[in-house]
């Protein structure tokens, strides 16, 4: 086996040295009735080419080269080069967590470097080392806002991604967390009097993503009020991290949930991607996942460790603030790469471009469609409303090889034929004139539509 | 040092401080290709949310970050370069194969959401690895939703709890060994279960007599992990799985240690109802510094009705899907279908062995933890002489008259080149030195380590100032932890 650095002659050598005959004597251990007598049923041993062939035959079953609109939690954005170059070194790649810091100083480095940038992305005073990932970080996020006020129930946003809002609910069931849904206006935000009507002395939070699973972005000076003159706190999720380099952050909020991925991490099916919440300082202790602080060593050089040990379940076991141990620190170094490169001029520029995409593709399926929620302010996803069963449409482009929408009817019956689009940087105009030409092929105006449209294309 | 180490030599080393420091303003690493579509005014589209000012972000340039990065690198220990013996942290080698495979194009830049006649090969990956899975564990079905392995812990108490339900009574509480990972009581109280501890024998296997008389119809199940934290095997598993069974309770089985059996045993067949895999210890993927990881969970037939959803089913026609309609199901525990491209990493590992090849792994596992035992065994305190599985445990008892812990031999294996072995666990032996080498050390690498133990022993005896003051050899000695977190310095800030 080519990854086993021995020889039968070194096996046989170390057998004897321990002082024993034979491999097996080293399962003695093992009831005999329990050792497996045959070979696992699984494929023979491969060559690194037939592996490569197999994954690549994957790729090409799995939308390899398609142009895709799709967003609602996953982002596709140019990832630079030079993150992959780095985080390939090896003494990243094959490193653990940083518990011996005299030999862990270039990972401790990097997320002290990381955590000051999420800190001064979305504001907050503290942030850890990462989480899971966006879903998960937003139900620990409300479990320390029920910490944190000794209140128990929770009221939540329906425009909050519905698969998170599906976490939390796994989460809080059995920790006693009564999950109350506030719903959206016609401009797609939360909908304040009703939010008003459903927190109660028992309420410890209120969680909003903004912008919201419909792009949109919540009025979050105006929730936190509401939440906060009722003694409870305002947790905000952040799906679309490049946002922050154009829309104001939630300031107002007591706890960020964030999913990074947009930050350098490839779109992947899913994952693995970045999680991270950052708070108000006077919260860190009740704050779940690693942190790095930065101290001295004995000839007072600056140095990291990782600290605040004791909220942690190596520690204080079922007495944790959560049971988490493994972050994802080879992906939060993505996102540390990626927030370098484009820093504080370029993530402005790169968010102004995706605002532009979004505006341009958003004003051309107007002319088809209704764009729904168009009164709030937006980022880079925005809804349309069809005649046609989006899934119709989105059949129609796929044979251009194109991805249109996420179609809502599973998550909100009730805006009926309607898909969530997402434009960023990557979409060009080209692809965005075709979807929007394909989507109004059976729409009624499609005859003077197509026209206009194409004069636009010309223009 | 009493014998100069044939491990490693000092070197230079570049020094470098934070991002924040190199910036200013002007240089950029980044180029935006001009925009194709008109220019918008975010003042106008935003109102008051138009956000203007980005604080503190750095501005450098590209060789900058090169040059940073590559630094701070410079400053790690890894697996690539040397033996890396954290015990029940298993830190195998990571094959490289697994790297460019997760980068083939569909495989990198598939979306979650993509519909599923393109998402065949994504749903196929998911589908073969489970399957697998499955064979090597012995169980009936499996989720690869966890994302790490005490998010897998969760997961997997959740559906205890919902079968426990489903049978009338979810019962109260969760026995654990007092040999366990801090995970295990941490995901228990966040299952909302009470834990109760279960005492280790004199052979640091689990009290027969302790679990009988504690035993009854409040417990929902025993959390084990096997082998324990010890490196040893629970010989008497199938009757601790029998006392359980016979009150309605479940055998969850903590599959951090799987390096020790994988190819040679497997739990389904011994009794366990539902466990984890840690696809980043025993299937090679990544640590990268602390994650991403990837915890599936296997379950017996009984518990399948309360897995997460989606599951992966074969529709008719013989495409694959995803199912979210199982009334019984847990729910969802995290958003989209998990850590993905640990799975890709994972198939590639079990496809790169073989049968043959994953059997020979565990048994090198094996071996070299053995052979280390040998090389030290009268020289660190052996606190259980049962036979040792994939890691074994010492205890600092002898240096420890010297005034010399196991944190400071620990510190002192730095100097001579090694990254230290778990330090101060499993709870129940005092000074604990954890140590599991796994398959990926060579004779010569473990014969220097032991080489090193050996002389550092020796120093505690003759020099002990030594090894209390390491380590000598790195950038920073050690550091202050107490100041670290009496007042947390937790982000970088611009000097006024």
């Amino acid at each position: 086996m080519r990854y086993l650095p021995k020889s039968p002659a070194d096996r046989e050598a170390m057998l004897n040295a321990i002082g024993l005959r034979s491999v097996d004597d080293l399962f003695a251990p093992i009831p005999a009735e329990y050792r497996l007598t045959r070979d696992l049923n699984v494929p023979r041993q491969m060559a690194e080419s037939e592996i490569v062939d197999f994954f690549r035959q994957r790729s090409r079953e799995n939308g390899e080269g398609y142009t895709s609109f799709l967003g609602a939690g996953a982002y596709f954005h140019y990832r630079p080069v030079i993150i992959d170059s780095l985080i390939s070194r090896g003494e990243f790649l094959t490193a653990y967590t940083p518990y011996q810091a005299e030999i862990s100083q270039g990972t401790l480095q990097s997320i002290f470097e990381f955590q000051t940038m999420i800190c001064e992305l979305t504001a907050m005073e503290v942030a850890n080392a990462s989480m899971y990932d966006g879903s998960t970080a937003a139900a620990e996020a409300v479990m320390m806002a029920v910490r944190l006020t000794g209140r128990r129930s929770v009221v939540v946003a329906r425009s909050l991604h519905p698969e998170y809002r599906e976490v939390l609910a796994t989460y809080a069931t059995h920790q006693g967390m009564p999950l109350s849904v506030a719903d959206f206006t016609d401009d797609g935000r939360l909908n304040l009097p009703e939010l008003e009507k459903s927190i109660t002395p028992e309420t410890a939070c209120v969680i909003v993503q903004s912008p919201n699973f419909f792009g949109t972005i919540e009025d979050v000076g105006a929730i936190a009020e509401i939440a906060h003159k009722n003694g409870a706190m305002l947790v905000v999720s952040i799906a679309e991290a490049v946002s922050l380099g154009i829309v104001e952050p939630p300031r107002q909020a007591d706890v960020i949930a964030m999913e990074a991925q947009s930050f350098g991490v490839p779109v992947g099916f899913g994952g693995p991607y970045c999680g991270v919440i950052a708070t108000r300082e006077k919260y860190v202790r009740q704050m779940p996942g690693r942190l790095v602080g930065q101290t001295v060593d004995k000839q007072g050089r600056r140095g990291f460790v990782l600290t605040l040990a004791t909220r942690e379940q190596h520690i204080r076991r079922e007495k944790a603030t959560s049971n988490i141990c493994t972050n994802q620190a080879l992906v939060a170094l993505m996102v540390n790469i990626f927030m370098t490169i484009y820093g504080k001029v370029g993530l402005k520029e790169l968010a102004k471009q995706n605002l532009a995409k979004a505006a341009y593709a958003a004003s051309q399926f107007a002319k088809q469609g209704k764009v729904l929620f168009g009164a709030a302010p937006r980022f880079n996803e925005f809804v349309v409303q069809t005649r046609e069963d989006p899934y119709a449409i989105n059949e129609r482009l796929l044979q251009h090889k194109m991805v249109g929408g996420l179609p809502l009817n599973k998550f909100y019956p009730e805006l009926g034929n309607a898909a969530v689009w997402c434009c960023t940087e990557l979409t060009t105009r080209g692809a965005i004139d075709t979807a929007v030409e394909l989507a109004a092929e059976s729409e009624p105006a499609v005859g003077s539509s197509k026209a206009e449209d194409a004069e636009e294309v010309a223009r | 040092m009493k014998h100069p180490t044939r491990k490693a030599t000092l070197q230079v080393n570049q020094n470098e401080g934070l991002i924040f420091e190199k910036s200013s303003a002007g240089k950029a690493a980044w180029k935006l290709p001009p925009l194709d579509v008109p220019e918008v005014d975010a003042a106008q589209l935003l109102g008051a949310y138009e956000r203007k000012e980005l604080g503190c972000m750095p501005e450098v340039s590209e060789i900058e970050i090169i040059r940073h990065f590559t630094r701070l690198s410079t400053w790690n220990y890894a697996i690539d370069l040397g033996m890396y013996p954290l015990g029940s942290c298993t830190m195998k080698y990571n094959p490289r194969v697994n790297e460019a495979v997760a980068r083939v194009e569909g495989i990198a830049n598939g979306h979650p959401y993509q519909p599923e006649k393109i998402s065949q090969g994504a749903l196929a990956i998911i589908k073969t690895l489970s399957e697998q899975l499955i064979e090597i564990t012995g169980m009936d079905a499996i989720t690869l939703q966890p994302a790490a392995g005490a998010h897998g812990e969760m997961t997997g108490l959740l559906m205890v709890r919902a079968y426990h339900e489903s049978k009338g009574n979810a019962r109260k509480k969760i026995l654990i060994p007092d040999s366990a990972h801090g995970t295990n009581p941490a995901t228990a109280a966040m299952v909302n279960y009470a834990v109760e501890n279960l005492k280790s024998d004199s052979r640091g296997m689990v009290d027969f007599a302790a679990l009988a008389a504690q035993m009854n119809e409040d417990v929902a199940a025993l959390m084990l992990t096997n082998p324990n934290t010890l490196g040893v095997f629970e010989q008497d598993i199938h009757k601790i799985a029998d006392i359980l069974h016979a009150k309605g309770g479940l055998l969850y089985m903590d599959g951090a240690n799987m390096n020790a059996l994988v190819g040679k045993v497997r739990p389904g067949d011994f009794g366990v109802d539902v466990m984890h895999l840690n696809l980043h210890k025993t299937f090679s993927t990544p640590h990268g510094g602390g994650g991403p990881g990837s915890g599936p969970v296997a379950v017996k037939k009984g518990l399948e009705p309360f897995l997460p959803t989606p599951v992966v089913i074969t529709k008719s026609d013989g495409t694959l899907a995803f199912e979210g309609n199982r009334p019984q199901s847990v729910g969802r525990v995290r958003a989209f279908y998990g850590n993905f491209g640990m799975f890709v990493r994972a198939l590639a590992y079990i496809q790169a062995n073989g049968p043959d090849g994953l059997r020979q792994t565990t048994e090198d596992a094996v071996l070299n933890a053995n052979y280390i035992r040998k090389g030290l065994e009268g020289i660190y305190d052996l606190p259980y002489s049962t036979p040792t599985m994939h890691e074994v445990v010492f205890s600092d008892r002898r240096q420890l008259k010297k005034g010399v812990r196991t944190m400071d031999i620990a510190k002192r294996l730095i100097d001579y080149g090694f990254h230290p072995y778990t330090t101060a666990f499993p709870l129940i032996v005092p000074g604990a030195l954890m140590i599991e080498p796994t398959e990926s050390e060579s004779k010569e690498e473990m014969d220097l380590f032991i080489e090193a133990m050996k002389s550092i022993a020796e120093e505690a005896e003759e020099d002990p100032q030594t090894v209390l003051d390491a380590p000598h050899t790195t950038r920073v000695s050690r550091l202050d932890e107490t100041a670290a977190a009496r007042k947390p310095v937790l982000r970088w800030k611009p000097a006024n």
